[in-house]
């Protein structure tokens, strides 16, 4: 297996070159996705590669792109819908949430939507509150969406490919700020299911559970506690839904002690599912209580200084790790 | 056809005073938009901005017929609608460079200026999100029978997006005193009109709701308000609303000045259009008739440059928001 570092958006890149390449049932439609190859360059060549049949540009129509990819899977085809910032998936809310989501259970099981719609979310590019959120929650708490936030170049070739693989209706979740972030990634095409967590670092002393980009945050902080003996443990989820609990607990009964952080509002955010599973599971195994790290309660603001206090960060995160350790 | 000058002149003559009114309009956003997207590109401030240099005809010739009372609702690219309306350098660089002094104290940014005293409802960041709620100020209009219109600005790509369809009709089935203006300059994001709609002439689109539908050149000022006051005057009669397009084109790229990835347009086609810049085009006017000398406009451009270096400087040197503070404003207490 050969390895070399790609960028985020370039191993996304190469997994929809791939997968495209491998299923002739898969295609690509969205605003600016073909002539363009995308706002964020996540589709740069595929029209080249796969022609205007397979790869195309649509009005600026939401509800109609999703809506279209609905009817277009139930068909058989492998639709991939892009919603180029995750802030739009609103303007298409019907079409993902009361339609795409329910055709399977509704039907009694008779019609399957493999669909997959991509995205970018997250906020740290002064882009304000309607270019800036992260609403996995939201997304995740619908029966029959799967949900998916990949945090590393590897995950995001993976994950789209897992993704448009997977025959039920899914979101990829990209994150804007970590389309140049470079890693190892195969040059073989590969694919990295759903609902398997991935153990970013080991550690004892404690676990932080980091969704999407605060991953990378949870990275730096973890070094830096390591220089002070204090060994950290990270899980990435990978996907929001479904959520690999397992993996958690298990990791939670090792450390004793966990902070689940994420970029999205605390309130109602995954990290309060994520915490209320794991007191569920592991409650006798708590020597703390299992915290959370978040943005505040308000939308996401515009000003450089208010959008660096809103999202968590690395300082942030071992702070909140140290404190964990404190408790007796 | 009479040219729309010829018709604008049957209606209402051509006087001194609107001359310099459109022209100091338009002079205001161009600069501001060149001085604005300079300093974001050289890292001065924060963000990415949509610029309207091209366009400005069209903001300035329908904000020149409204009052402060009449409301607006704008777009992604909205500065110039900001400014044709009336709002002040000051605050607006400041949005623009994040401070607690700018119109929304930092919190919104380009993407979401507002000036409620001057009847700006707000600049949007979602395609087609401000003109429902133009219908509603309109319906706020109709209610209270204060004889205000609301007017809503889009581009060419927004009425291809639901909420513009819903607006229409529903404005049209209440008769409600709003126009909605397509500011129609060819593409949307990197998508020419004839890759995104059928329609040469998206006018057309009116016939569908039983309004009037009205093409104007977007680079004569005079036109466009002639349309603008047409439109705004059979709103307040009760009559319903009108749809106006504005045939225009924007000089600079989506985003930015410069940043064309791809060659998505013709440089030829940028430089046909700029032959018709709408404010070489009233200067002329002006001059030809005697209204105004050359040195008159001069002396606005002066004035405007000016203006934007006391805003920047204001802005620059404002204090930053607390972040003690990104608690306040989520709810009205
Ligand atoms: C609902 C929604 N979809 C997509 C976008 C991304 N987007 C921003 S501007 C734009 C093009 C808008 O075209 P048009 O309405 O013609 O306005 P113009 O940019 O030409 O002024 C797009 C697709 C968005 N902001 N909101
Ligand atoms: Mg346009």
């Amino acid at each position: 297996m050969t390895t070399r570092e790609l960028t985020y958006v370039k191993a996304f890149n190469e997994g929809m070159h791939q997968v495209m390449a491998e299923d002739p049932d898969v295609f690509l439609i969205g605003e600016d996705v073909a002539g363009y190859g995308g706002v964020f360059h996540m589709f740069d060549g595929l029209l080249t590669e796969f022609g205007g049949t397979r790869v195309v540009d649509t009005p600026i129509s939401e509800q109609a792109i999703i809506g279209l990819g609905v009817g277009a899977a139930a068909r058989g085809l492998r639709p991939v819908c892009d919603l180029m910032f995750m802030d739009f998936v609103g303007v298409a809310m019907d079409q993902i949430f009361n339609q795409a989501a329910k055709m399977k259970y509704m039907f009694g099981g008779n019609v399957s939507v493999p669909l997959t719609i991509t995205t970018a979310g997250g906020a740290g590019m002064s882009a304000a509150a309607q270019h800036s959120q992260s609403l996995e929650a939201w997304l995740a708490h619908i029966p029959g969406l799967k949900v998916a936030m990949p945090a590393s170049p590897y995950d995001a070739k993976g994950l789209i490919v897992g993704a448009i693989r997977d025959d039920n209706p899914t979101i990829v979740v990209l994150n804007k700020k970590m389309l140049g972030v470079k890693g190892p990634v195969p040059e073989e095409l590969y694919s990295i299911p759903f609902g398997v967590a991935n153990i970013v670092r080991e550690g004892n002393n404690a676990t932080i559970v980091a969704i999407g980009r605060m991953v990378v945050e949870a990275e730096k902080a973890a070094e830096n506690l390591e220089k002070d003996g204090i060994s950290v443990e990270i899980i990435d989820p990978r996907t929001v839904q479904p959520l690999d609990i397992d993996t958690i607990v298990t990791s939670v009964k090792k450390t004793n002690r966990v902070l689940v952080v994420h970029e999205a509002v605390e309130f109602g955010g995954i990290g309060a599912e994520i915490s209320s599973q794991i007191q569920e599971s592991a409650f006798d195994y708590l020597d703390a209580p299992v915290t959370r790290l978040a943005a505040p309660f308000a939308p996401v603001p515009f000003a450089p200084i208010l959008e660096n206090a809103y999202v968590p960060d690395a300082p942030r995160i071992e702070a909140v790790v140290r404190r964990l350790l404190e408790r007796k | 056809m009479a040219t729309p000058t010829e018709a604008l002149e049957s209606v209402m003559p051509t006087t001194r005073e609107l001359v310099l009114d459109l022209h100091r309009r338009m002079v205001r956003i161009r600069r501001f938009e060149e001085r604005a997207g300079k300093l974001v590109e050289s890292g001065d401030m924060p963000g990415f901005l949509h610029l309207y240099v091209g366009q400005e005809a069209v903001a300035a010739g329908v904000c020149s017929a409204l009052t402060d009372a009449d409301q607006i609702t704008s777009t992604h690219r909205g500065h110039g609608h900001a400014i044709a309306k009336g709002a002040d350098f000051r605050p607006m660089f400041a949005e623009l460079y994040g401070k607690t002094t700018g119109y929304c104290k930092g919190r919104g940014g380009s993407m979401h200026i507002v000036d409620m005293n001057r009847g700006m409802l707000g600049a949007n960041a979602i395609v087609g999100g401000g003109i429902p709620i133009a219908v509603g100020a309109a319906f706020a209009s109709q209610y209270r029978g204060d004889g205000t219109v609301a007017v809503s600005f889009f581009g060419d790509g927004a009425t291809n997006i639901g909420a513009f369809h819903e607006s229409v009709n529903m404005a049209a089935v209440l008769n409600l005193p709003v126009v909605f203006v397509i500011e129609n300059n060819g593409y949307a994001e990197f998508t020419p009109q004839d890759r995104h709609m059928k329609l040469t002439d998206i006018a057309d689109r009116a016939s569908s709701y039983g309004i009037p539908g009205v093409i104007v050149d977007g680079m004569d000022v005079l036109a466009v308000r002639n349309v603008a006051l047409e439109a705004i005057d059979r709103a307040k009669r009760g009559e319903g609303p009108t749809l106006i397009e504005a045939k225009t084109y924007r000089y600079f790229d989506h985003q930015g000045i410069k940043g064309m990835r791809i060659l998505y347009r013709d440089p030829a086609e940028v430089e046909a259009w700029k032959t018709r810049d709408a404010i070489n085009l009233i200067e002329a006017i002006g001059v030809e008739r005697g209204l105004v000398s050359a040195e008159e406009f001069a002396e606005i451009w002066a004035q405007t440059e000016a203006d934007i270096d006391d805003g920047i400087e204001f802005a620059r040197t404002s204090p930053d928001p607390d972040p003690v503070d990104i608690l306040d404003d989520v709810y009205t207490a």
